[in-house]
Parts: structure tokens; C-alpha cells; sequence
């Protein structure tokens, strides 16, 4: 049997800001994580990462990164990838600042 | 202190020019990040997890106040107020954009700072003992010897692309605080038999993923001889050095592959060639440069006032027992600023506490200060007299903690809060651990402890070295924290013994807790530090507290 391929989606750094960055299904960079295109399909999921890596002059270090589906849009899976939609956890900076929460 | 020399200034505006162009061509599109990458790497610039890092060297961890006024402008104007201090001498800045970041480098070199080679696989940042030209134990003053192999390995042609990150510490005193055994190469400064001042160098130590003690590879070097034998050391080991697989390409594995006596020979046979070359150059310009470090013009003054507050003052009392060290003139203490208030970030330093330490060490530190790899801020000349005022002043910014050596005097790396090859959290231990000590009363009761934290392997919070260390890693998708016992970062460093199966996040603190109580039962007496009980006992008790589960099944 195929082993079944873990929803993804494609995440990469802003190239001035450093800030994380998620693709949408309409081919933007949303700072959020719920508004990105949440990939079920493994050749979809590797065409969408070339698309990203091909916008070298917006973001730097696109990959794909494991996420489930959730209420409010796809949700982080690693806890790394959920720090990455926050900020650090000692003070209320990056987008946790940004979002005053 | 040292001042540039015109070249100096002329090669660090120059390289900052050539980063500033590299930067508008990676934004117009002309570079590629792979392109772009190891130029900005060259010049301290990272990508983290949430933004770009700046990572700007404090050369031998010394600073004039004017650079600290500096370091706190950079962090109003191009980042979030503030700055962190790293176990290297460092100051990150953890929230830059790439395209202010020429402007930073320029501020820096305004006042003779730079971020070159804080990256990379070159050597970085030369370290020292932070209580260097201070110290009532020196034999002499490190920091000339490291501001002479600053000049020499920076932009040196040959060590630009070496197999791995190249680290020098340099110390000057028996008592090892620069942690010299765990350097690529340490140097330790020594008299020779004629009274003479000399290197004993150590190479091959290093924490990360394989941790290793740094050997002596030759116990005398005259000064003369210094920079053509560090010559052959490194170019010895560009050859030698495997670039085949990273994880085994410091000089650490160079010299366990090849055996000491082989690695030395080859060095030997290197130096004949270097000698020649060098032919005494390296001994006219230490010179020069030692003559930049005299020590400052000491006040005799009488004491009086320092004894009457500590008399009347329990908390300045509390405070200079345990944050002074011993000063060589006589009436003078060497203070150290802790950046580990309970429930802070160790390291961290905003730019209103930055400003104040400035004017402090502008008052009455004759303008110096320094920052340790313990991630804390020193005042190296401080007159006894002045302490009630500086006292006084420092915790107007929060600046007054009286916890140097003790249970919340934690090193801890950046982590996954911060840096993209973290594997778990750092900072939210340290902060957890010294409120939680607080909070319970037994800080003071506890003493002198060296507890450090890594949150990945590399070993940035030295957790090898840690009497107590922890280190974070990911098992299973979830933040998991082994404690390793028995490290000892001095001039007898060791290597921590790993107690058993890592904890899970929320069982960190109370791991620690029981482990601090059984040494307060074990102990012979208050005069018994925790690692000494632990090299009287072994480890048994104390894992016996970790594990009580385990230890209740073996009794059974």
C-alpha cells in the first residue's frame, strides 16, 4: 500500500522583512498561516514549492512543511512550525506583536 | 583600549560598501540566495526562524562606553530595543531588516565595531577571560594576544574557506574563565622557565555533537613565535581537516583521526616554513598593541564608604558578596552586572540598560566594560568606594541582581524562540528554573552552581560544561530535556555525564528541584558546592532523584 502523504504547505521567509510566509491558493504571501493553500497531494505539493522558489527576488528558504486542517484554515503539526506562526515565546514580538495578541 | 589604525578603518568601511552593494544586488534580483548567502554569512548576517540576525563581534569581550551607546542606538533604531549576549562575545540583534542592515554595519564601524567572520567557516571572534588587565590572579593581559590574531585571521586569504568555524580563546590566568579547552585552539599564558611570558597551546576541544577536551600540543610557545605556529596550526589542518562530511570536519576530529604525535609532527614540520616567513613580524606588532592596553590610572582613596553601606545595607551586603571578584590594585573590585534577573532572558540587555551601563562605566570604570561568555556585562575597575552609588544606580534599570554563581545565573542559547537549527526551547527553562528557585527560598541555600543550556546538540549554551547541563531536543515531534551531570567548564574541564532519559517540557523544573534537594541532603555542609558532592558521591544519589521510579524498583 502508498504510504499516505501528509497535508503540506509551502513556507518560506519574506526576503527583506525575515518574516514567515505562507502560500496561498491564489499565489500570494500571507503572514498567516490559516490562509495558506493546504496541499494534499504530493506532485501538487512539489510543482507549488518550485513556484515559490522561483520567486527568489520575494522570499528566501521556501519548503514545505506539514499541516492538518483546522477550523479557521490548515493548522501547524511540529511545534516548530507553530512557534513559526507566533514569534519567540519570551517576549510579544514578530507576529504575535503584530497581531497585538 | 585598542584603536583602529587607518587600515583599520579603511578595510572595515570598505568591506561595508561591498556588503551594501551585495545586499541591493540580492534585492534586485541580480544574486541568487545561494549566491547571496555565504556573502552575508562573512558578515555576521543570519536567517532565524522569525526574521534575519545580526551577529556583531565584541573582540576579547571588551567594549569603551562609547560602543555600548552605540550597540543601544542600533537597537532603538534598527531593531526592538534591545540586544543579546552570547557564550562567544557577541551581541545579537534579532529583528533587522536586510535592507537596514548596511546601515548598521556602518553605525558599527563608526565606532570601530564590525560583524566580520562571526560566521562562516573561518575564524571567528577571539575570545578572553572578561576579567582580563583586571584579575588579581593574571599573569598577563590576554586581550593584546587576541587583538593580534583579530588582525592576523581577519580576511587572512588562506583561512577563508576552511573545512569548518575556527574558535580561538585566549586567557591569562591559571583560573581558566575563558574556557579555553573548549576552543579549536586555547591559549593559555604561562611563564616559561627563564620567568619569560609564553603560550601553552591546547588544540582539538570542543562541545557540539562530539564534545572533546582541547590537548596540549606544545606546552611553550615563545610570543615571538605565536602567529607562525598558529599559522601551521591552522593551514595544517585547512589540508588535514575533512571536508567530506561536516559533522566531522573540526579540528577536534582531525587531530582524534590522526593521532596527536601525527597531527604535531605535521604542525612541526609546517612552523620551520611559517618561522621563516613570519620572521618576528607578529612580536613588533604585539607590541604596538600592548601599548593600547596599559591599565588605567588607579585611584588611592580611601574604602570607608563601601564598608559602612555593606554594615548597613543587607542587600547591597547579599549583592557584593556575590558579584565581585577579586581586583590586582589594591581598594579596586571587579563588578559583574548580572543580565539574569529572575524571569529574563539570560543574556539580554535592553538599549535603556545599555545606556545606563555606559554612563556607569563613563563614572567609575574608568570607561571599560566587558561582556563574559556567562552572558553577563562586567565593569573591570570599579574603586570599592563607588560601589554604594553604582548600586544604587543599577537597579534603577533592574541591573542590581545579586545572583552571580548561583542557581538563575543560567547560560542559555537562543533556542527555538530564536534560531533556526534549534531542536527545543531554551530560554522559557532558564526563565522557569531561576523564578521557581526564587520563588521557593532555596537560591542562597543552594550556592554556587553552574547550571547551561543548549536547545540542539551544537552545544551553544555549553551544556556539556555545566554542572548541571540540559539540553533540548525533539523526540517524536514533542521538546524533550536531557540533564547531563559533572561538567566543569575551568582550567579542569569535563565533560557532563548524561543522567538517563530526557524529561518532557513540563517536567524540566521539578527534574531539576529534586535533583538541588538531594544534594541539599547529601551535602556534608554548606561549604559543600553541589559539583563537589557530586565528585565525592558519583553520581548515584542524584540520579536516584532524578529517575525515583527507576531507584524505587532497584531497592525493591
Amino acid at each position: 500500500m502508498a504510504r499516505s502523504f501528509t497535508p503540506k504547505v509551502v513556507t518560506a521567509n519574506a526576503l527583506i522583512e525575515g518574516d514567515v510566509v505562507y502560500l496561498t491558493e491564489d499565489d500570494r504571501w500571507s503572514r498567516d498561516h490559516a490562509e495558506a493553500e493546504l496541499i494534499e497531494d504530493e506532485a501538487h505539493a512539489q510543482l507549488r514549492l518550485l513556484k515559490a522558489e522561483s520567486q527568489k527576488s520575494v522570499i528566501v528558504g521556501a519548503y514545505l512543511a506539514d499541516a492538518r486542517r483546522g477550523p479557521a484554515g490548515p493548522e501547524p503539526i511540529h511545534f516548530r512550525e507553530a512557534f513559526r506562526t507566533r514569534g519567540p515565546s519570551n517576549y510579544a514580538h514578530g507576529k504575535q506583536e503584530a497581531r497585538h495578541v | 583600549m585598542y584603536k583602529y589604525s587607518d587600515f583599520d578603518e579603511a578595510f572595515v568601511r570598505s568591506r561595508n560598501a561591498q556588503f551594501r552593494r551585495q545586499v541591493e544586488r540580492r534585492v534586485d534580483g541580480s544574486l541568487t540566495e545561494d549566491e547571496f548567502k555565504p556573502l552575508r554569512l562573512m558578515n555576521g548576517l543570519y536567517l532565524q526562524l522569525h526574521a534575519y540576525m545580526l551577529r556583531v563581534a565584541i573582540p576579547y569581550g571588551t567594549l569603551s562606553a562609547d560602543q555600548m551607546r552605540q550597540l543601544a542606538l542600533i537597537a532603538d533604531r534598527w531593531d526592538k530595543g534591545y540586544g543579546h549576549f552570547t557564550t562567544r562575545q557577541n551581541i545579537q540583534f534579532n529583528w533587522p531588516k536586510l535592507t537596514d542592515v548596511p546601515d548598521m554595519l556602518d553605525a558599527l564601524g563608526d565606532v570601530q565595531m564590525h560583524a566580520i567572520q562571526t560566521s562562516g567557516n573561518t575564524i571567528r571572534n577571539v575570545t578572553a577571560d572578561h576579567f582580563a588587565g583586571a584579575a588579581a590572579d593574571e599573569i598577563e593581559d590576554p586581550r593584546p594576544t587576541a587583538e593580534l590574531i583579530r588582525q592576523w585571521s581577519t580576511d587572512h586569504p588562506e583561512f577563508q574557506a576552511l573545512p569548518r568555524k575556527f574558535k580561538i580563546g585566549v586567557t591569562g590566568s591559571p583560573n581558566d574563565r575563558a574556557v579555553t579547552k573548549s576552543h579549536d585552539i586555547g591559549l593559555r599564558i604561562v611563564r616559561g622557565s627563564g620567568g619569560q611570558t609564553g603560550y601553552e597551546v591546547l588544540v582539538g576541544g570542543g562541545l557540539g555533537r562530539t564534545p572533546m577536551v582541547g590537548q596540549v600540543i606544545k606546552p611553550f610557545v615563545r610570543k615571538e613565535d605565536l602567529l607562525p605556529y598558529l599559522e601551521a596550526i591552522v593551514s595544517v589542518y585547512n589540508l588535514m581537516g575533512r571536508r567530506d562530511n561536516k559533522y566531522k570536519a573540526r579540528i577536534k576530529i582531525t587531530v582524534f583521526e590522526n593521532g596527536m604525535e601525527a597531527f604535531r609532527d605535521a604542525v612541526e614540520d609546517r612552523f620551520k616554513v611559517t618561522k621563516r616567513e613570519f620572521g618576528g613580524v607578529g612580536a613588533d606588532v604585539l607590541r604596538e598593541i600592548e601599548a593600547h592596553f596599559a591599565a588605567p590610572a588607579f585611584r588611592n582613596v580611601p574604602e570607608d564608604a563601601y564598608h559602612v553601606a555593606r554594615a548597613a545595607d543587607p542587600v547591597f551586603r547579599s549583592w557584593t558578596d556575590t558579584n565581585l571578584t577579586d581586583h590586582r590594585a589594591p581598594g579596586y573590585a571587579i563588578l559583574t552586572v548580572s543580565l539574569k534577573a529572575h524571569g529574563e532572558t539570560p543574556g539580554d540587555a535592553t538599549s535603556a540598560q545599555m545606556r545606563l551601563l555606559a554612563d556607569l562605566a563613563e563614572s567609575y570604570g574608568h570607561g571599560e566594560l566587558r561582556i563574559s561568555h556567562e552572558q553577563n556585562v562586567i565593569l573591570p575597575h570599579v574603586h570599592k568606594s563607588d560601589l554604594p552609588a553604582l548600586h544604587a544606580a543599577l537597579k534603577t534599570e533592574g541591573l542590581a541582581t545579586a545572583n552571580i554563581g548561583l542557581v538563575s545565573d543560567i547560560i542559555a542559547c537562543p533556542g527555538m524562540d530564536y534560531c533556526a537549527l534549534a531542536t527545543a526551547r531554551s530560554i522559557p527553562v532558564a526563565q522557569e528554573i531561576a523564578t521557581h528557585f526564587k520563588a521557593i527560598g532555596l537560591e542562597e541555600a543552594i550556592g554556587q552552581l553552574k547550571i547551561k543550556i543548549s536547545g540542539c546538540i551544537n552545544a551553544c549554551g555549553h551544556h556539556h560544561v555545566g554542572h548541571i547541563g540540559i539540553l533540548g531536543l525533539d523526540r517524536a515531534g514533542v521538546e524533550n530535556y536531557q540533564i547531563t551531570l559533572g561538567g566543569d567548564h575551568t582550567e579542569n574541564m569535563a565533560i557532563g555525564e548524561r543522567a538517563g532519559p530526557g524529561f518532557a517540557y513540563d517536567e524540566i523544573v521539578p527534574a531539576i528541584e529534586r535533583l538541588l534537594r538531594a544534594y541539599l541532603d547529601v551535602r556534608e555542609d554548606a561549604s559543600e558546592t553541589f559539583i563537589d558532592a557530586y565528585r565525592r558521591l558519583g553520581a548515584t544519589p542524584f540520579k536516584a532523584a532524578l529517575y525515583p521510579a527507576e531507584a524505587e524498583r532497584d531497592a525493591a
